[in-house]
């Protein structure tokens, strides 16, 4: 099938390729524009391994189209650490014992930061019920729960990076 | 786990939309809205639509608003709107925004549409639910104009629904509440986030501490979600109170034809069934605010 030129805009900067209509953002991200931090596990919108922020909206690269986010602004993974310096989340959840294996890692980092963008002040309740979003099969969450804890100070932080 | 090859369009207007729809949609051509179930479909191979016609470019779908009596809920009015209490829309927005966290998961609720759910006319939707117990009227949209069916005339049967191929589900509307209505839903899951394997959804007006105007409706037990007309019988004129939560219970179980797959059994559905009215019919007596 016809690959379609493509313009992505990714963490501030912009990515020219051409891929089918189907192939999903999430592969894209991976395949097309070298940014490998977004995982793929289920691709079918169970686990949260692909999570990224789209228009600051936390959402599951695998159920987006490549070719559906064009002219959107896109977050990943790789956004985060300021060179060698990481992110207060990553160094929260590192510890914490928040990841194990760490293939859920870059998700979940995703999804916390897109919900306190969106809700900063973000009830313990409402907080547990997004991190059910990803699945982890190692840590048993209570230790993700933990950084974000230890971390929700420096989180806020970011905000003003929105748009990065 | 990859979808088969297709052509993606992206209308920037409804009139070019529905132009595509009739050129494309009687071979299969598809709406994608927030494409929360239709991606999952077609990576598992379950959909192979030869032409998407993605909607969310059309700046007039997007809208939500209250009319006189109603709210009325355009076409990728996402679930997320719903999850603070949208004001304006009153108890119908409390109501609203009780139900929205059962829906999936909070990245999934960022895309997934309200008219998305209703289209895809799955047993479980939690909106399937809410649009036939309150009575929802919809529009669809085609080259041909607009018409307005009831909720009870669209949804025919699980993942089944009577929209022609051509036509686009552009508005949902649901009848605002009264100030004294109380309402309550409950759902029952094995998971936080599945499916529900069953739910029910009430709302009663009281009047000199009697149930008039009672709307009760289940999920997930049927085909598709349906008002329990017996069971809004048994409640009417009665005081809230747990005999008359019992006799609605039994009422439910004696009505539904509970559905059967590998997992769960038809008699494990119906039992539930008048569980989950009870307890909604709990929470409505019980919940502080209306
Ligand atoms: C892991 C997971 C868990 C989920 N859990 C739940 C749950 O608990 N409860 C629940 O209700 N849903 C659940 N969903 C589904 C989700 O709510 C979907 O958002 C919803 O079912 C469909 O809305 P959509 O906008 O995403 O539609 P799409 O996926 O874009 O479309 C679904 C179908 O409807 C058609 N369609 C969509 N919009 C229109 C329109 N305006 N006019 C005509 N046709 C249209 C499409 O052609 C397609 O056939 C879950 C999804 C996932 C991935
Ligand atoms: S890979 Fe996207 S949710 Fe699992
Ligand atoms: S750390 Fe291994 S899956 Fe989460």
């Amino acid at each position: 099938m016809d690959n379609h030129p493509l313009e992505l805009t990714i963490n501030g900067k912009t990515y020219k390729t051409a891929v089918e209509h189907r192939k999903t953002l999430a592969d894209t991200i991976r395949e097309n524009c070298d940014l490998t931090g977004t995982h793929v596990g289920c691709e079918h919108g169970v686990c949260g391994a692909c999570t990224v922020i789209v228009d600051g909206k936390t959402v599951r690269s695998c159920l987006m189209f490549a070719h559906q986010a064009e002219g959107c602004k896109i977050r990943t993974v790789e956004s985060l650490a300021r060179g060698d310096e990481l992110h207060p989340l990553q160094e929260a959840f590192i510890e914490n014992h928040a990841i194990q294996c760490g293939f859920c890692t870059p998700g979940f980092l995703m999804l916390i930061i897109g919900a306190y963008e969106n809700d900063p002040d973000i009830t313990e309740e409402n907080l547990i019920e997004v991190l059910s979003s990803n699945l982890c099969r190692c840590t048993g969450y209570q230790n993700i729960i933990k950084a974000v804890r230890s971390a929700s100070g420096g989180l806020l932080a970011i905000g003003s990076d929105a748009d990065a | 786990m990859k979808a088969a090859p297709f052509t993606l369009h992206k209308p920037g207007t409804l009139e070019e939309a529905v132009a595509l729809l009739a050129e494309y949609g009687e071979d299969g051509g598809l709406v994608i809205a927030g494409g929360q179930s239709l991606t999952p479909m077609m990576a598992l191979r379950v959909a192979y639509p030869p032409h998407l016609v993605d909607i969310n470019a059309i700046e007039k779908l997007s809208q939500l608003t209250v009319g006189d009596g109603f709210l009325s809920i355009g076409a990728t009015v996402r679930h997320a709107q719903f999850h603070r209490h949208f004001v304006e829309a009153g108890t119908l927005g409390r109501l609203l925004s009780s139900v929205v966290h059962h829906i999936a998961h909070y990245p999934i609720r960022q895309r997934g549409t309200f008219c998305g759910s209703l289209a895809h006319a799955d047993p479980s939707s939690e909106w399937c639910l809410v649009a036939a117990t309150l009575g929802a009227e919809l529009r669809l949209t085609s080259t041909s104009g607009d018409r307005l069916v009831q909720i009870n005339d669209f949804l025919d049967g699980a993942m089944s629904t009577t929209r022609e191929p051509s036509e686009i589900l552009t508005e949902a509307r649901l009848p605002l509440l009264a100030e004294n209505t109380r309402f309550g839903f409950y759902e029952f899951n094995r998971r936080a986030g599945d499916f529900a394997l069953g739910m029910a959804l009430v709302a009663y007006d009281l009047e000199g501490g009697k149930i008039r105007n009672a709307r009760i409706g289940v999920g997930g037990i049927e085909e598709k979600a349906r008002r329990l007309a017996a069971v809004e019988a048994a409640l009417e004129g009665k005081t809230p109170d747990s005999e008359a939560f019992a006799a609605a219970a039994a009422a439910t179980v004696a009505d539904v034809d509970a559905m059967e797959d590998p997992t769960t059994s038809a008699q494990y559905r119906r039992d539930l069934s008048g569980v989950v009215v009870r307890r909604a019919l709990e929470i409505a007596q019980t919940a502080t605010r209306f």
